[in-house]
Protein backbone atom coordinates (compact mmCIF):
# COMPACT_ATOMS: atom_id res chain seq x y z
CA UNK A 1 0.00 0.00 0.00
CA UNK A 2 1.11 3.48 -0.68
CA UNK A 3 -0.15 6.85 0.33
CA UNK A 4 -1.43 8.89 -2.55
CA UNK A 5 -1.89 12.04 -0.52
CA UNK A 6 -2.37 13.34 2.99
CA UNK A 7 -5.94 13.86 4.16
CA UNK A 8 -6.42 16.13 7.15
CA UNK A 9 -9.45 17.74 8.69
CA UNK A 10 -9.10 21.49 8.71
CA UNK A 11 -10.24 23.69 11.61
CA UNK A 12 -13.66 25.32 11.19
CA UNK A 13 -13.72 28.15 8.70
CA UNK A 14 -16.07 31.06 8.46
CA UNK A 15 -18.58 30.28 5.72
CA UNK A 16 -21.56 32.32 4.63
CA UNK A 17 -24.13 31.29 2.05
CA UNK A 18 -25.23 34.28 0.00
CA UNK A 19 -28.15 34.01 -2.39
CA UNK A 20 -29.25 36.78 -4.68
CA UNK A 21 -29.10 38.23 -8.15
CA UNK A 22 -25.47 38.09 -9.38
CA UNK A 23 -26.07 40.90 -11.83
CA UNK A 24 -27.01 43.37 -9.08
CA UNK A 25 -24.36 46.04 -8.51
CA UNK A 26 -25.08 46.00 -4.77
CA UNK A 27 -24.40 42.28 -4.54
CA UNK A 28 -21.16 42.64 -6.51
CA UNK A 29 -20.00 45.41 -4.18
CA UNK A 30 -21.01 43.45 -1.07
CA UNK A 31 -19.06 40.37 -2.21
CA UNK A 32 -16.00 42.48 -3.02
CA UNK A 33 -16.18 44.19 0.37
CA UNK A 34 -16.60 40.91 2.26
CA UNK A 35 -13.95 38.81 0.52
CA UNK A 36 -11.80 41.17 -1.54
CA UNK A 37 -12.74 39.24 -4.67
CA UNK A 38 -15.23 39.72 -7.48
CA UNK A 39 -18.10 37.24 -8.09
CA UNK A 40 -16.44 34.26 -9.84
CA UNK A 41 -17.56 32.65 -13.08
CA UNK A 42 -19.56 29.42 -12.86
CA UNK A 43 -17.50 26.50 -11.59
CA UNK A 44 -14.75 28.72 -10.19
CA UNK A 45 -13.49 29.97 -6.85
CA UNK A 46 -11.84 33.34 -6.29
CA UNK A 47 -9.36 33.57 -3.43
CA UNK A 48 -8.94 30.62 -1.06
CA UNK A 49 -10.65 28.88 1.85
CA UNK A 50 -9.69 31.62 4.29
CA UNK A 51 -10.79 34.61 2.27
CA UNK A 52 -12.61 33.78 -0.91
CA UNK A 53 -15.83 33.30 -2.78
CA UNK A 54 -17.04 30.21 -4.67
CA UNK A 55 -19.78 29.78 -7.28
CA UNK A 56 -22.36 27.32 -5.92
CA UNK A 57 -25.28 27.77 -8.34
CA UNK A 58 -26.67 30.52 -10.59
CA UNK A 59 -28.00 32.35 -7.54
CA UNK A 60 -25.83 31.09 -4.69
CA UNK A 61 -22.30 31.95 -3.56
CA UNK A 62 -20.22 30.56 -0.72
CA UNK A 63 -18.27 33.32 0.98
CA UNK A 64 -15.30 32.29 3.09
CA UNK A 65 -13.89 34.61 5.73
CA UNK A 66 -11.97 34.08 8.99
CA UNK A 67 -14.19 32.27 11.53
CA UNK A 68 -14.17 35.21 13.96
CA UNK A 69 -15.32 37.67 11.28
CA UNK A 70 -18.54 35.89 10.23
CA UNK A 71 -21.03 37.88 12.32
CA UNK A 72 -19.54 41.24 11.37
CA UNK A 73 -19.41 40.20 7.68
CA UNK A 74 -23.10 39.17 7.71
CA UNK A 75 -23.99 42.55 9.25
CA UNK A 76 -21.87 44.39 6.69
CA UNK A 77 -23.58 42.53 3.82
CA UNK A 78 -26.98 43.46 5.26
CA UNK A 79 -26.07 47.15 5.19
CA UNK A 80 -24.44 46.87 1.73
CA UNK A 81 -27.47 45.14 0.24
CA UNK A 82 -29.93 47.73 1.51
CA UNK A 83 -33.47 46.98 0.31
CA UNK A 84 -32.37 44.41 -2.28
CA UNK A 85 -33.83 40.91 -2.12
CA UNK A 86 -31.10 38.56 -0.89
CA UNK A 87 -30.36 35.94 1.77
CA UNK A 88 -27.35 35.21 3.96
CA UNK A 89 -26.86 32.31 6.35
CA UNK A 90 -23.90 31.62 8.60
CA UNK A 91 -23.14 27.99 7.74
CA UNK A 92 -19.67 27.83 9.36
CA UNK A 93 -20.68 25.26 11.96
CA UNK A 94 -22.75 23.22 9.51
CA UNK A 95 -19.71 22.34 7.44
CA UNK A 96 -16.58 20.23 7.71
CA UNK A 97 -13.47 20.97 5.67
CA UNK A 98 -10.76 18.54 4.60
CA UNK A 99 -7.46 19.27 2.93
CA UNK A 100 -6.00 16.70 0.57
CA UNK A 101 -2.40 17.52 -0.20
CA UNK A 102 0.17 15.80 -2.33
CA UNK A 103 0.93 15.33 -6.03
CA UNK A 104 -1.70 12.60 -6.43
CA UNK A 105 -4.48 14.30 -4.48
CA UNK A 106 -6.66 14.19 -7.60
CA UNK A 107 -6.56 10.37 -7.58
CA UNK A 108 -7.97 10.33 -4.05
CA UNK A 109 -11.02 12.30 -5.17
CA UNK A 110 -11.32 10.60 -8.55
CA UNK A 111 -12.10 7.32 -6.77
CA UNK A 112 -15.05 8.89 -5.00
CA UNK A 113 -16.51 11.55 -7.29
CA UNK A 114 -17.97 11.36 -10.82
CA UNK A 115 -15.70 14.17 -12.00
CA UNK A 116 -12.88 14.34 -14.55
CA UNK A 117 -10.00 15.42 -12.31
CA UNK A 118 -7.18 15.49 -14.85
CA UNK A 119 -5.25 18.71 -14.38
CA UNK A 120 -6.16 19.83 -17.90
CA UNK A 121 -9.89 19.37 -17.15
CA UNK A 122 -9.94 20.57 -13.55
CA UNK A 123 -7.37 23.31 -13.05
CA UNK A 124 -6.29 25.32 -10.05
CA UNK A 125 -9.19 27.55 -9.02
CA UNK A 126 -11.85 25.23 -10.45
CA UNK A 127 -14.68 24.52 -8.03
CA UNK A 128 -17.22 21.73 -8.20
CA UNK A 129 -20.24 20.66 -6.18
CA UNK A 130 -20.80 16.97 -6.57
CA UNK A 131 -21.18 13.62 -4.86
CA UNK A 132 -18.40 12.27 -2.61
CA UNK A 133 -19.18 8.54 -2.42
CA UNK A 134 -22.69 8.70 -0.91
CA UNK A 135 -22.81 12.29 0.34
CA UNK A 136 -22.94 15.76 -1.18
CA UNK A 137 -19.67 17.68 -1.18
CA UNK A 138 -17.85 20.51 -2.90
CA UNK A 139 -14.16 20.91 -3.60
CA UNK A 140 -11.67 23.08 -5.38
CA UNK A 141 -8.11 22.63 -6.57
CA UNK A 142 -5.36 24.87 -5.18
CA UNK A 143 -1.56 24.98 -5.43
CA UNK A 144 -0.92 21.98 -3.18
CA UNK A 145 -3.99 19.81 -3.65
CA UNK A 146 -7.70 20.07 -2.92
CA UNK A 147 -9.94 21.43 -0.20
CA UNK A 148 -13.18 19.49 0.29
CA UNK A 149 -16.27 20.86 2.01
CA UNK A 150 -19.15 18.67 3.19
CA UNK A 151 -21.90 18.75 5.80
CA UNK A 152 -20.54 18.31 9.31
CA UNK A 153 -23.20 15.69 10.03
CA UNK A 154 -21.44 13.36 7.57
CA UNK A 155 -17.88 14.45 8.38
CA UNK A 156 -16.86 11.11 9.93
CA UNK A 157 -18.11 9.24 6.89
CA UNK A 158 -16.35 11.65 4.52
CA UNK A 159 -13.10 11.45 6.47
CA UNK A 160 -13.29 7.65 6.40
CA UNK A 161 -13.79 7.35 2.66
CA UNK A 162 -11.12 9.97 1.95
CA UNK A 163 -8.56 8.30 4.23
CA UNK A 164 -9.35 4.89 2.76
CA UNK A 165 -9.10 6.24 -0.77
CA UNK A 166 -5.73 7.84 0.00
CA UNK A 167 -4.30 4.46 1.01
CA UNK A 168 -4.69 2.95 -2.44
CA UNK A 169 -1.89 2.65 -4.94
CA UNK A 170 -1.55 5.10 -7.77
CA UNK A 171 -3.34 4.10 -10.95
CA UNK A 172 -1.55 6.66 -13.11
CA UNK A 173 -4.76 7.09 -15.10
CA UNK A 174 -4.88 10.80 -14.33
CA UNK B 1 -23.89 5.53 -17.75
CA UNK B 2 -26.16 8.42 -18.66
CA UNK B 3 -24.36 11.77 -18.73
CA UNK B 4 -26.33 15.02 -19.01
CA UNK B 5 -24.91 18.52 -19.22
CA UNK B 6 -26.46 20.75 -16.58
CA UNK B 7 -27.58 23.90 -18.43
CA UNK B 8 -26.93 26.03 -15.33
CA UNK B 9 -23.42 24.87 -14.26
CA UNK B 10 -22.27 23.58 -17.63
CA UNK B 11 -20.84 20.47 -15.95
CA UNK B 12 -21.13 17.02 -17.47
CA UNK B 13 -23.09 15.37 -14.68
CA UNK B 14 -23.47 11.63 -14.60
CA UNK B 15 -26.74 10.11 -13.46
CA UNK B 16 -25.48 9.41 -9.93
CA UNK B 17 -25.25 13.16 -9.42
CA UNK B 18 -28.76 13.74 -10.76
CA UNK B 19 -32.30 12.95 -9.71
CA UNK B 20 -34.90 11.96 -12.29
CA UNK B 21 -38.07 14.04 -12.07
CA UNK B 22 -40.42 12.36 -14.54
CA UNK B 23 -42.08 13.81 -17.58
CA UNK B 24 -41.44 17.40 -18.68
CA UNK B 25 -43.88 20.12 -19.70
CA UNK B 26 -46.87 18.91 -17.67
CA UNK B 27 -49.64 21.45 -17.29
CA UNK B 28 -51.10 21.50 -13.83
CA UNK B 29 -54.85 21.24 -13.42
CA UNK B 30 -56.03 22.28 -9.98
CA UNK B 31 -59.18 22.05 -7.85
CA UNK B 32 -61.60 23.75 -10.28
CA UNK B 33 -60.66 21.69 -13.31
CA UNK B 34 -62.67 18.85 -14.83
CA UNK B 35 -62.17 15.30 -13.60
CA UNK B 36 -60.65 14.34 -16.94
CA UNK B 37 -58.10 17.16 -16.89
CA UNK B 38 -57.17 16.40 -13.32
CA UNK B 39 -56.76 12.71 -14.05
CA UNK B 40 -54.59 13.57 -17.06
CA UNK B 41 -52.39 15.85 -14.99
CA UNK B 42 -52.06 13.36 -12.16
CA UNK B 43 -51.81 9.99 -13.89
CA UNK B 44 -51.58 10.02 -17.66
CA UNK B 45 -47.98 9.93 -18.86
CA UNK B 46 -46.11 9.38 -22.08
CA UNK B 47 -44.09 6.18 -22.18
CA UNK B 48 -42.29 6.32 -25.50
CA UNK B 49 -39.83 3.84 -26.88
CA UNK B 50 -37.80 6.64 -28.43
CA UNK B 51 -37.15 10.29 -27.71
CA UNK B 52 -38.67 11.49 -24.45
CA UNK B 53 -38.69 14.89 -22.76
CA UNK B 54 -37.87 14.60 -19.08
CA UNK B 55 -37.23 16.66 -15.99
CA UNK B 56 -34.01 16.16 -14.08
CA UNK B 57 -32.59 17.81 -10.99
CA UNK B 58 -28.88 18.41 -10.51
CA UNK B 59 -29.31 17.26 -6.93
CA UNK B 60 -25.68 16.80 -5.89
CA UNK B 61 -24.61 19.92 -7.75
CA UNK B 62 -26.31 23.28 -8.17
CA UNK B 63 -29.70 21.88 -7.11
CA UNK B 64 -31.57 23.28 -10.11
CA UNK B 65 -34.24 21.56 -12.18
CA UNK B 66 -33.68 21.28 -15.91
CA UNK B 67 -35.14 19.48 -18.91
CA UNK B 68 -33.53 16.85 -21.10
CA UNK B 69 -34.42 15.31 -24.46
CA UNK B 70 -33.24 11.72 -24.41
CA UNK B 71 -33.94 8.51 -26.28
CA UNK B 72 -35.24 5.86 -23.88
CA UNK B 73 -34.04 3.07 -26.16
CA UNK B 74 -30.50 4.15 -27.10
CA UNK B 75 -29.84 6.64 -24.25
CA UNK B 76 -28.81 9.16 -26.91
CA UNK B 77 -29.07 12.67 -25.48
CA UNK B 78 -30.36 15.37 -27.83
CA UNK B 79 -29.78 18.23 -25.45
CA UNK B 80 -30.65 19.76 -22.10
CA UNK B 81 -32.36 23.08 -21.50
CA UNK B 82 -33.41 25.23 -18.53
CA UNK B 83 -36.74 24.53 -16.83
CA UNK B 84 -38.16 28.06 -17.23
CA UNK B 85 -39.93 27.20 -20.47
CA UNK B 86 -43.14 25.60 -21.72
CA UNK B 87 -41.64 23.94 -24.80
CA UNK B 88 -38.32 22.49 -25.94
CA UNK B 89 -36.10 24.97 -27.83
CA UNK B 90 -36.21 24.86 -31.63
CA UNK B 91 -32.64 23.66 -32.08
CA UNK B 92 -33.29 20.60 -29.94
CA UNK B 93 -36.52 19.74 -31.80
CA UNK B 94 -34.61 20.08 -35.09
CA UNK B 95 -31.81 17.88 -33.83
CA UNK B 96 -34.35 15.20 -32.83
CA UNK B 97 -36.21 15.37 -36.16
CA UNK B 98 -32.95 15.11 -38.10
CA UNK B 99 -32.32 11.75 -36.51
CA UNK B 100 -35.91 10.60 -35.95
CA UNK B 101 -37.97 11.83 -38.91
CA UNK B 102 -41.64 12.14 -38.02
CA UNK B 103 -40.98 12.40 -34.29
CA UNK B 104 -43.82 13.78 -32.21
CA UNK B 105 -44.41 13.97 -28.50
CA UNK B 106 -47.68 15.25 -27.04
CA UNK B 107 -48.20 18.65 -28.72
CA UNK B 108 -44.65 18.96 -30.00
CA UNK B 109 -43.47 17.74 -33.36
Amino acid sequence: MSDLATVSRAPARGMITLRGDFTSAKLKRAVKAATGHAVPKSGRIAGDGHKGVAWMSPDELLLMVPYADVASTVDKIASDMGGTHYLTVDVSDARAVFSITGPDANEVLARLCPVDLHKDSFAIGDFRRTRLAQVAAAFWRHDTGFDVVCFRSVADYAEGVLQRSALASKTGAL
Amino acid sequence: MLILECPYCGVQADETELHAGGEAHLKRFGPDSSEEDFEGYLFVRENPKGVHLERWRHSAGCGKWFHAARCTMTLEVFGTYPAQTLAPPKYIVERIKDKRPGWSWRNFS
